[in-house]
């Protein structure tokens, strides 16, 4: 009798630890979670904000002004382009 | 000694005694249960909801506006987080030397801060909306009690200039207000949802509660634009703009096959990261909400009419002799006689008296058939706030000169939009494609407008247009062949034809063997000299079409063999 009432507090006892310790965990998992969605929404702004600068660097006009006085570049004469068909090879490698 | 055996109990104790301490125990028993009853079963969602109020709290989960994309995936408007200060005045103590130092870090007069500080009958203001986060930071480590701050998000356009009427604006609040951003609000916009948690003592969130609605995200919208093409439209319009001393210009750019819209660039503009000097005239999406006489590019469709009617044939001489066509009290004139031409030969020369002797052939019902099969008097229902119907006036009220002006432009208007959508029917054989701002997966089927025949008669003639011996040989571009028209109006103002004010316009697709793309440029009252069509438009056309057409990779159909233009004394001036 007194052992069998022994053995009922001591499981008790673990039943309420370990509910302790689970809801410890869970708080502790979700701050995680928390954590890393916020991460998630920080990195989502610095993307948009990367975006943003890359696409302000990349501007057609700028990359156009660029070539043309830095870096001296024009566009082609028409008449020093050479056009390759697509469905045949180019002459000299073709033949075989 | 046991308990059972102690004398204290040997007195008999009277009966009543023991039943009423039962009845008591019960009586209190019973009261509680009913209590337990009463709070946990009758009035329990009462009680929970009170108590969860003590350590739940609602948060606000904020939206992203949707990002608006070019068809490669290029981001033309961007949401990004900014801060807001705000004040509850009642709170906000200032230390001595506080109120200079946040006037300073906000750039706001110092009296203007202490006027919305001491606005004693409201408890919240907006000190500075829309401050970047390192000016809020700045803000925030002053500590003044009372000052908060809270996150809005701000939109960015990295195009700039180059699109702002195209793709307009939003308020602060992220309403969209003009163009795309107003046209497109519903599949942008998004809405803020709403999160029910407890907080700890520390203010963390230990855990969600139900109830909580998600925030939906604003959806990206991908147009058709391509932005490499409208950097180079936008460039080119306007240093003829500028070139030419116009008031406005516009320039629309169509995918001949998809009936997509590629570019679209308005003059005069403005920057839509910074707006704080707008003018109303800058924000106008002219190309679409303006109408406008588009003068002799309408001459193709009296033409396509006529030979779709089979009255003409492209070789049907017609006399144009002696340069004047006197209908009733008007007269219609020829910048220069000519004699007799062909059907052809009056779309290359751009003959007034030509195009309305062909024009008076046909019924008007006819001619205003074919008007609004290709969409005049109907807005192109792109998806812009505030599209132009443009104007055509019924059939009956026609008179003879009336039907005759018509058929060279004047008399009827329209907006550049509906002019480049008109010209797909010379593109596709016939078939009007509905245009869309909005990526298309496949071509959509057109609407047959007139016989494919008829069509390709009209491209060959607006080939030659743009040859030696027409109006428009500047919009010629080395390796392809062009199919367009040169056109030259008088502005109206006050109901009558002003004498030196013009709207030059040049509409042409390209490579006419298989036309890709079709460009419409419409320049407004060039003042420089020059205001012929064939001399302002058709440069801008020949430059932003052969730059569009080396970006897309269209194969060449025509020899590279230079450019040649007439002498200037030999250029073919169209009628006015």
């Amino acid at each position: 009798m007194t052992r069998l009432t022994v053995l009922l507090l001591a499981l008790l006892a673990a039943c309420a630890l370990s509910l302790v310790t689970s809801q410890h965990q869970a708080r502790k998992l979700f701050a995680g979670l928390e954590r890393e969605q916020a991460r998630t929404k920080a990195l989502d702004v610095e993307w948009g904000q990367l975006q943003l600068e890359a696409r302000t660097w990349a501007l057609p006009s700028r990359i156009e002004k660029i070539a043309h006085e830095r870096l001296g570049m024009s566009a082609p004469d028409p008449r020093r382009v050479q056009l390759l068909p697509r469905d045949r090879r180019p002459a000299g490698e073709g033949a075989r | 000694m046991k308990f059972a055996e102690s004398p204290v109990l040997a007195p008999p104790l009277p009966s009543w005694r023991a039943r009423a301490v039962l009845v008591l125990v019960a009586g209190a028993l019973a009261a509680l249960g009913g209590r337990a009853f009463y709070l946990q079963g009758l009035n329990r969602d009462f009680l929970q909801a009170k108590g969860e109020s003590r350590y739940s709290r609602v948060l606000e989960l904020p939206a992203h506006r949707g990002r608006i994309l070019d068809r490669n995936g290029e981001a033309l408007a961007i949401s990004t987080p900014v801060k807001s200060i705000w004040a509850i005045p009642d709170d906000v103590t200032l230390a001595r030397g506080d109120l200079e130092r946040a006037a300073a870090a906000l750039d706001v007069p110092r009296a203007e801060l202490r006027k919305r500080l001491a606005g004693a009958d409201r408890d919240f203001v907006f000190l500075k909306r829309q401050v970047p986060p390192e000016v809020a930071d700045r803000v925030a480590s002053l500590g003044i009690a009372g000052v908060y701050q809270s996150t809005e998000y701000r939109r960015y356009y990295p195009g700039g200039e180059a699109t702002a009427q195209l793709l307009g604006f939003t308020s602060v609040d992220e309403k969209g207000q003009e163009g795309v951003e107003l046209g497109y609000e519903k599949v942008l916009a998004g809405h803020p949802g709403t999160r029910r948690v407890i907080k700890d003592r520390r203010g963390q969130v230990v855990e969600d509660l139900k109830g909580s609605r998600p925030a939906q995200e604003g959806e990206d919208l991908i147009l058709a634009l391509d932005s490499r093409i409208q950097s180079i439209a936008y460039g080119r319009l306007r240093a003829a703009v500028e070139r030419n001393r116009a008031r406005a210009g516009g320039i629309v750019v169509l995918d001949a096959v998809t009936g997509e819209l590629l570019a679209l660039a308005n003059l005069p503009t403005y920057n839509p990261n910074n707006r704080n000097s707008l003018s109303a005239s800058a924000l106008r999406n002219r190309a679409v909400v303006d109408t406008f006489e588009p003068g002799s590019t309408l001459k193709p469709f009296s033409i396509a009419a006529a030979l779709e009617a089979h009255r003409v044939s492209p070789r049907t001489p017609i006399q144009t002799a002696p340069g004047t066509l006197t209908i009733g009290p008007a007269t219609i004139r020829d910048a220069h006689p000519a004699g007799e031409l062909t059907v052809a030969q009056v779309l290359q020369k751009s003959s007034n008296v030509g195009a309305a002797k062909i024009a008076l052939m046909l019924r008007p019902e006819y001619l205003w058939s074919l008007f609004e099969g290709v969409g005049f008097g109907h807005a192109p229902e792109l998806g812009f706030p505030g599209e132009a119907n443009g104007k055509v006036r019924p059939y009956k009220t026609w008179k003879p000169i009336e039907q005759a002006t018509m058929s060279y432009g004047h008399g009827i208007s329209v907006s550049l939009m509906q002019l480049a959508r008109a010209y797909t029917i010379f593109a596709r054989d016939g078939a009007l494609l509905p245009l869309s701002l909005a990526k298309r997966p496949a071509p959509p089927a057109g609407q047959p407008v007139v016989a494919p025949a008829t069509a390709r008669a009209v491209r060959d003639m607006l080939e030659l247009a743009v040859q030696p011996g027409g109006t428009g040989p500047r919009a010629q571009i080395m390796g392809y062949r062009v199919a367009g028209k040169t056109g030259t109006a008088h502005k109206q103002e006050n109901g009558a034809y002003a004498a030196d004010k013009y709207v030059s316009s040049f509409v042409g697709l390209a490579p006419a063997s298989n036309p890709r793309l079709i460009v419409a440029v419409m320049i407004d009252e060039p003042s420089a000299g020059e205001y012929y069509g064939g001399s302002v438009a058709a440069p801008v056309f020949a430059e932003v079409m052969s730059g569009a057409l080396r970006l897309l990779g269209v194969p060449p159909d025509a020899p590279m063999r230079p450019i040649e233009l007439p002498s200037p004394s030999a250029e073919i001036r169209e009628s006015v």
